[in-house]
């Protein structure tokens, strides 16, 4: 739900103020706050006050292998980022390297994840957008066929997450090391039909979007991304941008830093220079399209989108390619599956400091944690993906309201409900709701 | 009938729903509990011929007033249900069903207004007293 709500800040001076006191369509509760001064901007702060929750000082005092379970509490959307995210440092921490096997029933789940976050977002959240619909239901009533397929491809992500980690939310069966119990051949196979369903939906829906109007706006992002050898990074991989950055994961820290901010309770991520950077489908695209299964490039292409995206309205066309890609990939690796020797690799507790990141299908998580000589976790640090997106969110946003002054105070409104939604932020996961003010002062 | 408890235990009034669907499933009715995640409801109201939803609302009105909605013969408010977790709540959830034709034959929806969704708050008196009218409400159907 969204409330406007006009008034005048300052007596001495004309101007208005723009409130939209809750953003609906995002996950989480936040606020913008935007002043504009004789049509220049002087301030954007995207606001969180989604209250902090302290993960990292309660994983203190606890052993390494309670830390993928605790973490996948940060987000009910995307638990599988922070499951994985903690057992690839721990694995770096302890030297345990995991059968192929298990690399590939981690790289189905996480593909799981993806189909459910990014159809839930596009068609259900951000494509009423593009049609001038309020609500989503709004959205269901012009294509109702739309939406059901939508719905039962976001459906596909659920089951794949069943299957292979015990529940839908918070899966049960991941562990540091691998998995409690390697699922069955023939319930993995008995995934196939639906699997088939979800790349031609994913494709279908990825046509019906690029039909929309997209709003004409281009940024040089300086893109962050994981890149593997071996596929289009989702699980594994080392740290790359388009600006030539490519280092190892451990050397995050040395390259980005997070702030606190005064109008924020989630931390604001920035490269070492204080720019800011995006993270996420299009930060991936752009890195790693290449990569991309040839039908999937296909698609890209058919759907209109070039070697790189600047366009971030266009995002929801990424995440259906990237949808695409995983209910391939999920094709792949359910097509060949055989029941692994072994569900999880053994291991020895002892001292020592790991990182890990994967590619959360909001942008990369990166974890890293220090242990001591019984696996006890003395230190914590988890970067969510929307409090690196956050600076470039309000970079967006000061580029989009200075194109649009000319916009009255709904219609920009509007706008930057919009821009915000590019990001599908899960302000829940940084630190529920959005507040908007524009003061034009 | 089947009825779906929806809300957050840990916030305060919102444990309304689940804490009727506990009562009721203690007395051998079915009854499960929820998250506000709108696309889950869909899946569970697809196919089935009743359902009853419980979820704790937030419309202004006095706390622990109880608001009984008969989905199918009238729109649910969008405004008085968006305290779930995710955007994608209760209201629109029913609204979606109606608009992709799955909306079960029998469908009510009760809220209860709440007074406070803090982390860790406790259940208000009155929203308590409106919990055990929902549950002998709904006893009384079945």
């Amino acid at each position: 739900m969204s409330r406007v709500e006009t008034r005048n800040p300052d007596r001495d001076a004309p101007g208005r103020v723009i409130k939209v006191d809750a953003l609906a369509r995002v996950e989480g509760e936040g606020a913008l706050y935007v002043r504009v001064r004789d049509d220049l901007i002087e301030d954007v702060k995207f606001r969180i006050f989604e209250p902090p929750r302290f993960f990292e000082a309660l994983l203190r005092g606890r052993p390494y292998s309670d830390a993928p379970d605790i973490t996948a509490r940060i987000c009910g959307i995307c638990p599988i980022a922070y499951m994985l995210g903690a057992s690839r440092a721990m694995e770096d921490a302890l030297g345990v390297v995991l059968d192929a096997p298990l690399e590939d029933l981690r790289q189905l789940i996480y593909c799981g994840e993806w189909i459910e976050s990014h159809v839930l977002h596009a068609a259900m959240l951000h494509a009423p957008d593009f049609l001038g619909m309020p609500d989503a239901f709004a959205f269901a009533k012009a294509n109702p066929d739309a939406v059901k397929a939508a719905l039962r491809l976001k459906k596909l992500g659920n089951t794949i997450l069943e299957a292979v980690g015990g529940r839908a939310v918070h899966p049960v069966n991941l562990a540091v090391g691998g998995f409690y119990r390697a699922p069955k051949k023939h319930e993995l196979q008995a995934l196939l039909p639906e699997i088939e369903f979800g790349i031609e939906a994913s494709a279908t829906l990825a046509k019906a979007f690029a039909g929309f109007d997209f709003p004409d706006f281009d940024y040089d992002y300086t893109c962050v991304s994981m890149r593997s050898d071996k596929a289009y990074a989702i699980e594994e991989g080392r740290l790359v941008s388009n600006r030539g950055l490519d280092i190892p994961v451990a050397a995050f820290p040395d390259h980005f830093f997070e702030e606190h901010v005064a109008h924020s309770n989630a931390l604001h991520g920035r490269m070492r220079d204080g720019s800011p950077y995006l993270v996420g489908p299009i930060a991936r695209y752009n890195n790693n399209a290449g990569q991309l299964s040839p039908a999937a490039r296909d698609l890209a292409r058919e759907i209109g989108l070039g070697a790189t995206v600047t366009n971030p309205f266009k995002s929801i066309l990424v995440r259906m390619v990237e949808t695409f890609h995983a209910c391939e990939e999920s094709l792949r690796i359910v097509a060949g599956y055989e029941e692994p020797e072994r569900a999880r690799m053994p291991i020895e507790p002892r001292a020592g400091k790991g990182s890990g990141v994967t590619e959360a299908p909001r942008g990369i998580c990166w974890h890293s944690y220090e242990l001591d000589d019984e696996g006890r976790i003395v230190g914590a640090t988890i970067v969510p993906p929307t409090s690196q997106n956050q600076p470039q969110i309000e970079a967006d946003l000061a580029c989009v309201i200075a194109r649009n002054l000319d916009l009255d105070d709904e219609a920009l409104k509007w706008r930057c409900e919009q821009t915000i939604r590019n990001y599908d932020p899960c302000i829940s996961c940084a630190t529920h709701f959005l507040d908007l003010t524009v003061d034009r002062v | 009938m089947l009825v779906i408890g929806v809300g957050n235990r840990l916030r305060g009034d919102d444990a309304a729903g689940p804490i009727v669907a506990e009562r009721l499933a203690e007395m051998g009715i079915a009854a499960i509990e929820r998250d506000g995640d709108g696309t889950r409801l869909l899946e569970t109201m697809e196919g089935a011929d009743e359902i009853v939803i419980v979820d704790a609302m937030r419309s202004g009105a006095a706390p622990g007033t109880i608001r009984r909605i008969d989905a199918v013969r009238e729109p649910v408010p969008a405004g008085a249900f968006h305290y779930s977790s995710h955007a994608f709540g209760v209201a629109e959830a029913i609204e979606t069903a109606r608009a992709i034709g799955i909306l079960p034959a029998r469908l009510v929806l009760y809220g209860i207004e709440g007074a406070r969704f803090d982390f860790g708050a406790p259940v208000d008196a009155a929203v308590a007293e409106a919990i055990a009218g929902v549950v002998s409400e709904i006893v009384g159907r079945d």
